[in-house]
């Protein structure tokens, strides 16, 4: 790990964005600050990540699909507590299996202060469509170029400078096994929360009609369940005619979810790690 | 504002869009992910997955794909076998010595029989069996599986068998489950989150029972060494043990097989669906990653588990054996009841007594029988070799090659363990399915059993 480094810092430290302090809470979070989403594809290291920072050992493997639970941790990076989520894998924001669903109702109803979208950099294609869907529904992202150093044995070379342009969002090279980046990525994702850092998320629009039919839905959802995030979002799963958001709608789940999603006590249950042991 | 309004609203705002909005919106996602994706991303060599491929063509191919499944499989149970034998016997002897002298001293300072026969023969034997029964093979098949999970091999697996489980109605990722099934059925029923199709999701958490889960392997181990392989001379002994062991789990794997087809031409009709399933890069194991999910995790997890249920049912034991009514005591009286029905599947009385006890884990079956066989206030303790053993059943219990084998397929197919059934019913939330994932294992496992014993009586072997 990088940050076990013996170097006594200097006055310059002070101010330097690379001299900053990790401290790993374990499961001990109690008081936190700030909520931070782990999403991404499928085995593309989340939950190497998710250890890194927690100090944790949430069981890590290497095939597609291996955390079906949501794990939660705690971590202090400079001075502010944060409470970490690491969300089973998924594709898309899309899908029916309830591992994905897992990922998608916490995104879009858990408001978390940052959402960090863990990419795989030797298939980045792939890992930008996912991207691209968090981008819709929340401008706080940070995405996280894991695999730095399988995508150099590959002989890949990922321009994160490139891609921060291209998306409107932090990118930061990272590879979570060792440690490489995980700072910068913890003050991407610090003066994203504080607005140092303002995004502007790369959205796919769409015609123009399209368009102007999300905006005649909107102001009608908010109107039916106040305080609810993403109407946009939804609205366009509406027009989409996505089955399972018709049916939340009606049956007055959504509103029971975004409720959930936002309690305290059931974000961070340590019954979950429990059944997370596999 | 009501929901169905905005349904409405929703539903001629679609109508009036043109027809390709959908698949617009879908498209300029994909460009848009292909062209960022491109600017950022270059080749510097084209060296590539070269490596990766190669092996991926040998261990997928149609040809050499199952054989080198089976070889892989046979190889962690041969180890297993091998290695768990040598430490057994250390254990055994270490926890039974410790156990004689805690006796020993209960005697000099004159504690009453009782309390020395319940700590000592009833919760601290129950206790050194389960850990000297589960241990050792844990211990050496936690980490062997551990290392193929962190290389990437079982999305591998899943490609190999997707085939059958296409066949079968069933879903290709039950194989993922499946293999999490052996090292705890609870957790294997947990992973089959993964699949989408609740149908399939259903007919995997049903079947996954009958992969044996660490809790039987050393039923199954026991077994093979101590029966099939005693006949054969010393330097094949955990060849054929381990061989029969990997024949137990094929025939788990085919009544896997069986039951997905039959569900799914029955309760749960459906063909099977399509799915993507990524190959992951082959990733170096991290070694001390291995040691702390396979000994911390997994091991001590289990272990930890089994010792739980095994105090109080070594304590149980001891009470019923202590309980004198006449010349016999309780579990003697309730063996020999359940003997006649024992004897018809080709077991005994006690071994269905020690299942009872067993039901809350699996893993104190053979500890429960021996205690029983062994009988109240044996002042000896366990046997410690695996010819005592054999000494023990063979020419003190009646038992016959035919108990042996009988007992092995029981304890493949038999009912899953209390914790298994209640994440059935968590993870279903439905009675009516954990009830069946009961009555299904349990009627197999009679029906099996019946079967071989009246065949090989039929035709003399027993």
């Amino acid at each position: 790990m990088t940050n076990t480094k013996t170097v006594l810092p200097t006055e310059h430290c002070e101010t330097c964005p690379a001299f900053t302090q990790l401290e790993q809470m374990g499961i001990k979070v109690g008081d936190f600050d700030r909520v931070i989403a782990l999403a991404g594809n499928p085995n593309t290291g989340k939950s190497t990540l998710f250890n890194a920072l927690t100090g944790l050992k949430q069981h890590t493997g290497n095939w597609p699909g291996k955390t079906v639970t949501r794990a939660e941790g705690g971590f202090e990076f400079n001075k502010m507590r944060y409470k970490l989520v690491d969300l089973p894998g998924t594709y898309s924001l899309l899908s029916a299996s309830q591992d994905e669903e897992v990922a998608r109702d916490f995104i879009l109803f858990g408001q978390p202060s940052c959402t960090i979208v863990v990419c795989d950099a030797t298939s980045l294609e792939r890992n930008l469509n996912l991207v691209l869907q968090v981008m819709e529904i929340t401008e706080h992202v940070v995405v996280a170029i894991n695999l730095m150093d399988e995508a150099k044995r590959k002989g890949l070379e990922v321009d994160a400078r490139s891609l921060s342009r291209d998306l409107g969002v932090p990118a930061i090279a990272i590879t979570a096994r060792t440690g490489d980046g995980i700072h910068t990525l913890l003050g991407a994702v610090a003066d994203v929360i504080e607005g140092n850092i303002v995004t502007k998320p790369l959205r796919v629009h769409g015609t123009p009609e399209f368009q102007k039919a999300v905006n005649e839905l909107v102001p009608m959802i908010e109107q039916m369940a106040p305080g609810i995030p993403n109407a946009r979002w939804l609205a366009i799963r509406l027009l989409d005619g996505d089955a399972r958001v018709q049916k939340a709608l009606s049956t007055g789940e959504l509103g029971d979810i975004v409720s959930r999603q936002q309690r305290a006590d059931v974000q961070f249950s340590g019954k979950m790690s429990v059944e997370g042991r596999q | 504002m009501e929901a169905n309004e905005i349904l409405a609203k929703a539903e001629s705002l679609r109508n009036g869009l043109s027809t390709g909005f959908r698949d617009e919106i879908v498209k300029s996602l994909y460009t848009e992910a292909e062209t960022i994706a491109k600017r950022a991303v270059k080749s510097i060599s084209d060296k590539k997955y070269d490596f990766d491929q190669k092996i991926d063509r040998l261990v997928t191919s149609p040809y050499a794909g199952l054989p080198i499944m089976l070889l892989l499989l046979s190889l962690i149970i041969w180890l297993t076998v091998s290695g768990a034998n040598v430490v057994s016997g250390w254990i055994a002897v270490v926890l039974f010595g410790i156990g004689d002298y805690g006796r020993a001293l209960f005697n000099q300072i004159g504690a009453p029989w009782w309390l020395t026969g319940f700590l000592w023969d009833g919760v601290y034997l129950g206790l050194a069996w389960v850990v000297s029964v589960m241990l050792p093979p844990m211990m050496i098949f936690f980490p062997a599986f551990t290392f193929l999970e962190d290389l990437g091999y079982l999305p591998r697996v899943a490609f190999n068998m997707d085939w059958l489980f296409k066949k079968t109605g069933a879903h290709g990722k039950q194989s993922l489950t499946m293999a999490m099934g052996f090292g705890c059925n609870a957790a294997g029923v947990i992973a089959t989150r993964v699949i989408d199709s609740p149908r399939e999701r259903l007919i995997a958490i049903l079947t996954n029972n009958f992969v044996p889960c660490n809790g039987r392997f050393p039923t199954l181990i026991m077994l093979a060494t101590v029966f099939v392989a005693a006949s054969f001379p010393p330097a094949l002994t955990s060849f054929i043990a381990a061989g029969t062991v990997v024949g137990v789990v094929l025939i788990g794997v085919m009544f896997t097989f069986l039951a997905s087809w039959i569900l799914s031409k029955t309760v749960l009709k459906g063909e099977a669906s399509a799915f993507t399933l990524e190959l992951p890069p082959y990733r170096r194991p991290n070694v001390s990653r291995i040691l702390y999910t396979s000994i911390i995790d997994r091991t001590i997890f289990v272990l930890w588990r089994a010792m739980q249920t095994a105090a109080p049912a070594g304590a149980l034991i001891w009470v019923l054996a202590n309980i004198h009514l006449g010349d016999s005591n309780l579990a003697r009286m309730i063996a020999d009841w359940l003997n006649p029905f024992g004897l018809l599947l080709g077991l005994d009385g006690v071994i269905l007594l020690a299942y009872i006890i067993a039901i809350p884990a699996n893993e104190i079956v053979v500890p429960t029988m021996m205690m029983v066989y062994m009988g109240a206030g044996m002042m000896i303790n366990g046997p410690t070799s695996n010819s005592a053993i054999f000494d023990l059943l063979v020419n003190g219990n009646g038992w016959t090659m035919l108990t042996a084998v009988n007992l092995m397929l029981f304890a493949l197919l038999h009912n899953p363990c209390a914790t298994t059934i209640m994440t059935i019913y968590k993870e279903t939330k439905s009675l009516k399915w954990a009830t069946l994932s009961v009555v299904m294992t349990l009627g197999t496992a009679f029906l099996v059993t019946f079967l071989t014993a009246s065949i090989a009586r039929l035709l003399g072997w027993a």
